[in-house]
């Protein structure tokens, strides 16, 4: 029988995820990630407290698969953690939901997996894969409004290999039934892009307490280097802010951008805060290869944004530029730019 | 699967279920009630009463029955040490490091909450009480001693009779938490020397959620479930008949069978020792050799999760133990660990392999094929 793991949150999708394998005939394992949680925070922490450790452990029971924890923290904070503070003090505005998804899903938890003599590692995402002849394909979920591929844009094709990602053929409201079916939970976690370690509070606190010492004051600077005021630490803002700013100006401002160096945040008016273009770097090309041509595609440069037109071209050291056939606005160093053709995901790559 | 797991708990025996059988709905009397479904409920926890009694070598009034070993441990030292601080002032309690968190947890509590103070005897390497460690530590000033017959996590005997002698030398209560010892060790009270003795049923093929505590007669004991005057004034509330009938019988088979039992686990339990300290390296025995129960092997493996070896084992087709094993994923080497003074990159790799009745030859050899393997994976993974 092909034996398959999924990594399991206690929450309607992968355990629904979970139910599905099952009846379609796999021999099915529940795992789930103890991630780092700042120490006295355990409870908070959305992806791992001990109630939706319980909840997976009664839906794997429900289920009749075994189920096992995998203590993750020490990896989870030296590669997740680290590289959220580690952005933050570039002056970026990390993603480390990607990290986590290629360091520590993709590779710690699918590491154990095949340790297991798992053939195969799901998730609850909403995404889909088809499996070509020589290439497997990453494909955006049924139901766009559900639609995860944004942040797993990061797998590859040894990863994809091993992936089954079972709720993306269905929309929402049949999975909730499916659930129902099965007597699981239905709740979904709220899709919030709350970090899971930042245990229900504004990342600032989470920043404030773990890396004070990036939170330096500097200055308020114009695109043209007039000083304007004085922040109170890059990281405590992000790119197309316009509150909390304390500047007094006749017309509103927004953050434009921050430079890390000179450790001064850019501000200026609505109209300056569009741009046609982005750059972005380390990208990986799911399919493997990097094209050579530019290519047109949809293109997502947040997880929550609209994909917009734009001509991509590769660059020298897995980089590439990207134009927009409009003015794109909040470009965010340190989010991802990502890369459509239809529902086809071709890749993507940090925003420097 | 394969199970072994024994000293976490062992399957109901059938002759035991079939004892307790007709205590549930037919014979279902409340021991206390003065009707004759009252009677056959006394006269049948009377009788089981009686059949431990005659295991234990004592007087039958002097076993109480309660719900589990856990429970046993807390009436045993709360109940002495509330008794003896009144009698005579003394609020000092001994007991090993290694012991059950029944008895550390409640020591702990005795100290934090009800002013009572709390000497730790250190154990050496393999876990092991001496007489003089206890010789040394007693004063006039301690209430009471307690030290566990056999350790569950590295099944360590402790040398019961020894340390029972030095105790009643200088006039104090000795307790011995025997849970994990009675499925193969004498329970001669009377060889032994305790005062106080707990056991728990699901050790020995009975059912979960009974246990006893033998209390020699005079011993003073301050009741710490209060109620109607059940189990001579020390353990209020119905008694569980069937499960008493269940727990009586579970330890009459125990007892009939101990030398078939013992040499039935103990080559099988010597050829996993054997054949896993020398294929499997950065390995070592972690307990004694000699003085240990007969089912009982545990090792600890240099560099590795013991909660990731169980989850290998497990898919794998086995089921074992770990003294740092936490449904969690929240590892932390045990208490035992450290008191045998185990690094923490040996103390965190901890596993417990516990035979019993079923356990066939074959059951052992393909464990011992997997092992190896597992154990390498569990500390590629961890790297």
């Amino acid at each position: 029988m092909t034996k398959v793991v999924v990594a399991m949150s206690g929450g309607v999708d992968s355990s629904v995820a979970a139910a599905l394998l099952k009846e379609q005939g796999y021999d099915v394992i529940g795992m789930m990630l103890r991630l780092w949680s700042e120490p006295g925070k355990e409870d908070s922490n959305r992806c791992c407290t001990p109630d939706s450790m319980g909840q997976a452990r009664r839906v794997a029971a429900k289920l009749d698969i075994p189920f096992y924890v995998v203590d993750a923290k020490d990896v989870f904070h030296n590669t997740v953690v680290q590289y959220f503070l580690d952005g933050y003090a570039r002056g970026e505005t990390p993603n480390p939901c990607l990290i986590c998804n290629r360091q520590i899903r993709w590779t710690f938890l699918l590491d154990h997996a095949l340790a297991l003599g798992a053939d195969f590692m799901a998730t609850g995402h909403y995404v889909r894969i088809r499996r070509a002849e020589s290439t497997v394909q990453l494909l955006r979920a049924v139901d766009r409004n559900k639609d995860q591929a944004y942040v797993l844009h990061v797998l590859n094709q040894d990863k994809l290999r091993h992936a089954l990602f079972p709720v993306g053929d269905h929309p929402k409201p049949e999975i909730r039934q499916i659930a129902e079916k099965y007597g699981l939970p239905t709740a979904s976690r709220k899709d919030s892009q709350d970090l899971c370690f930042l245990a229900g509070e504004d990342y600032r606190s989470f920043l404030q307490r773990n890396a004070a010492e990036m939170l330096r004051p500097g200055q308020i600077v114009s695109r043209d280097g007039r000083s304007l005021g004085e922040h109170t630490g890059l990281a405590n803002y992000t790119i197309g802010q316009r509150k909390g700013l304390g500047v007094a100006s006749p017309i509103p401002l927004y953050v434009l951008g921050k430079n890390a160096t000179t450790n001064t945040l850019v501000v200026g008016t609505q109209e300056e805060l569009g741009s046609r273009e982005l750059i972005a770097r380390d990208v990986n090309w799911v399919g493997g290869e990097a094209p050579m041509e530019p290519f047109r595609a949809e293109v997502k440069i947040r997880y929550t944004a609209k994909e917009a037109s734009a001509l991509v071209t590769p660059l020298e050291d897995s980089r590439v530029q990207v134009q927009f056939d409009e003015p794109q606005r909040d470009i965010t160093a340190g989010q991802a730019a990502v890369f459509f053709k239809d529902d086809l995901m071709l890749g993507g790559g940090i925003i420097i | 699967m394969i199970y072994l797991d024994y000293s976490a708990t062992t399957p109901v025996d059938s002759r035991v279920l079939e004892a307790m059988t007709p205590f549930f709905s037919r014979s279902f009397g409340n021991p206390s009630s003065v009707h004759r479904y009252g009677q056959a409920a006394e006269a049948a926890i009377e009788s089981a009463r009686e059949m431990v009694a005659s295991v234990l070598k004592c007087r039958s009034d002097e076993v109480i029955f309660t719900s589990c070993g856990s429970e046993s441990d807390n009436l045993a030292i709360r109940g002495a040490a509330y008794a003896v601080r009144e009698k005579t002032g003394a609020k000092w309690i001994l007991a090993s490091r290694a012991e059950h968190p029944a008895i550390t947890k409640t020591l702990q509590h005795l100290e934090q909450y009800e002013g009572f103070l709390v000497e730790w005897l250190d154990v050496d390497e393999h876990g092991r009480v001496t007489p003089e460690m206890v010789s040394r530590a007693i004063c006039d000033n301690t209430a009471v001693v307690s030290v566990m017959y056999a350790n569950n996590e590295i099944g360590t005997i402790n040398p019961i009779k020894e340390i029972a002698e030095i105790c009643h030398a200088n006039h104090i209560l000795f307790h011995t938490d025997a849970v994990q010892a009675a499925a193969y060790l004498p329970l001669d009270v009377q060889a032994l020397g305790v005062d106080m003795m707990s056991l728990g049923a699901h050790k020995f093929y009975g059912p979960k959620g009974v246990g006893a505590l033998y209390v020699r007669k005079g011993t003073p004991l301050i009741s710490h479930l209060t109620g109607g005057g059940q189990e001579f004034n020390l353990r209020a509330g119905t008694q569980n008949v069937p499960y008493i009938v269940g727990f009586a019988e579970a330890l009459r088979l125990t007892s009939d069978e101990r030398e078939e039992r013992i040499a039935h686990v103990k080559p099988l339990r010597d050829r996993i020792i054997g054949t896993v300290l020398e294929t499997i390296p950065d390995s070592r025995l972690t307990g004694d050799m000699e003085s240990r129960l007969p089912h009982h092997a545990s090792f600890a493996f240099k560099d590795v999760d013991g909660n990731l070896l169980l989850t290998l084992l497990d898919a794998a087709g086995f089921a074992c133990s770990s003294g740092s094993a936490c449904k969690t994923g929240n590892p932390e080497p045990s208490e035992v660990m450290n008191a045998i003074g185990l690094a923490r990159e040996w103390g965190l790799g901890s596993l417990r392999v516990t035979l019993g009745k079923d356990t066939l030859p074959e059951h052992i050899e393909s464990f011992l094929q997997a092992l190896p393997a597992l154990v390498e994976k569990a500390r590629t993974l961890g790297k």
